[in-house]
């Protein structure tokens, strides 16, 4: 036999974004600013072989998302061919567009759990929030028909300036819709909420409350409800291991078929991305140039090179490295250790009562 | 805790069981967890249909790996315990 390179990990979860259609606005999206058209999307058939490739990859979870994934007619054939292929099916959802019909037929598929995102427990400013005027009692609709059906339901809350100080209220609202997960999702700034980084931010004094209301909640609702919640980035000491490490344990694939390391990854100049319609996802994986181009520790530098917390972290998150320091080889600046960590403290600092950009 | 022999074990709604030849076997997939299955484990949950009982499903396994009643009855009570306080199992 041929001497073998060492081979890559393999992946255990795929983030497939169907579309990057979506009713809502929310101003802290992660989608690209340059959005994908309908006329680029995959069709059914692609996807359908995709899953396939993903689950003889290794990859056990499938997460189906967007955009909003309702805005594909098709939504009940995908989840179907996710299923068929011995797939986790997870679907993330704003809940808008999904009727108790759809969603009977998503759940007749096999459809393993949902997660819905609520944007804040007073509905005028969930909707104020999202964009969208009746979000809120759709969301609310959807969650009781998820529970009714006895698929596990998470609620996603994504939390910045306007609701940071409604983490009890939130974890409140999950328990009485039926959720056995709630995750306090602090904004990561990335697409369109880097664009609105200032109107989201929160201060030192909300975080410090509301990692503290975690803390204590979790003990009140031990057994009942998970509570899923990491120090928002902007004011944590240490960056966090973003996807897991570098093409090691996740892929996303785009609405148009591009294979990404990670959601935010076409970011970062220079780098290519190879496309499931010429290149078989195993290949894409393996031999991609932008899964090779940060995977392991070999392209690290100082601070991340000599330190013992590498191969935990693996340097943070190359996307915000490239975002606020220009190099996607520096460490993630949220790191103490970065020379240029005093900077994300200067802009935490600057927030601004502006109205928020609409992602449109 | 004990499990009635008449208690008929089963994969609440969002766990399941599924192989993967690439994660190197049996995988018990739970909302944002995974669990490796070892062969054994694997040829208890598959019988965990909500329709056999757990009295059923010791018998059917002692007699497919031809081993002694009583020990695979102490194995599956106690693998079984272990999984419903994970909520990966319901008896």
């Amino acid at each position: 036999m041929d001497a073998m390179p060492q081979r890559a990990p393999r992946p255990l979860g795929l983030l497939a974004e169907l579309t990057h259609r979506c009713p809502l606005g929310c101003p802290y999206c992660s989608n690209p600013l340059a959005l994908e058209p309908r006329a680029d999307e995959l069709d059914t058939a692609s996807w359908a072989r995709v899953f396939k490739e993903a689950a003889a990859l290794g990859v056990l979870q499938v997460h189906l998302s967007g955009g909003e994934p309702a805005a594909r007619r098709d939504l009940p054939e995908l989840t179907k061919a996710a299923h068929d292929a011995g797939l986790y099916t997870n679907l993330i959802t704003s809940a808008v567009g999904i009727t108790a019909e759809t969603f009977g037929k998503l759940s007749d598929a096999g459809l393993d759990h949902v997660q819905i995102s609520i944007q804040d427990n007073e509905p005028g400013t969930a909707d104020h929030i999202a964009g969208y005027k009746g979000a809120y009692k759709r969301k609310e609709a959807l969650a009781t028909e998820v529970t009714r059906l006895g698929i596990p339901l998470t609620v996603n809350a994504v939390m910045h300036r306007a609701n940071i100080d409604h983490v009890e209220e939130m974890v409140a609202l999950a328990l009485t819709l039926g959720a056995k997960r709630v995750e306090i999702a602090h904004v990561q700034y990335y697409g369109w909420a880097l664009k609105n980084r200032a109107q989201l931010m929160p201060t030192r004094e909300q975080v410090d409350r509301a990692v503290a209301t975690v803390e204590r909640l979790r003990k009140e609702h031990h057994g009942q409800i998970v509570i899923d919640a990491v120090v928002p980035d902007y004011y944590a000491r240490f960056p966090k291991a973003c996807v897991g490490g570098w093409g090691r344990r996740s892929l996303n694939i785009t609405p148009s078929g591009k294979v990404l390391p990670c959601h935010a990854a076409e970011s970062i100049p220079g780098l290519t991305f190879w496309n499931v319609r010429a290149h078989s996802l195993a290949d894409i994986w393996d031999n991609s140039p932008a899964f090779m181009a940060f995977r392991g520790t070999d392209w690290m530098q100082e601070p991340c090179r000599s330190c013992p917390k590498r191969e935990e972290d693996f340097g943070g998150c190359r996307c915000q490295a490239f975002a606020l320091t220009g190099d996607a080889r520096a460490a993630d600046p949220v790191c103490h250790l970065s020379p240029h960590h005093a900077l994300v403290g200067e802009l935490a600092e600057a927030r601004a009562d502006a109205a928020y950009e609409y992602r449109r | 805790m004990s499990v009635s022999p008449d208690a008929k074990p089963k994969l609440p709604r969002g766990v399941r069981l599924t192989h993967n030849e690439a994660q190197g076997g049996w995988v018990l997939l739970a909302p944002e967890r995974v669990f490796k299955a070892d062969a054994i484990a694997a040829e208890i949950v598959k019988r965990c249909t909500g329709e056999a009982t757990l009295s059923e499903i010791v018998d059917d396994l002692a007699k497919t790996f031809n081993a002694p009643r009583e020990r695979i009855e102490t194995d599956v009570t106690a693998m079984l315990t272990n999984l419903a306080e994970k909520r990966l199992i319901e008896l």
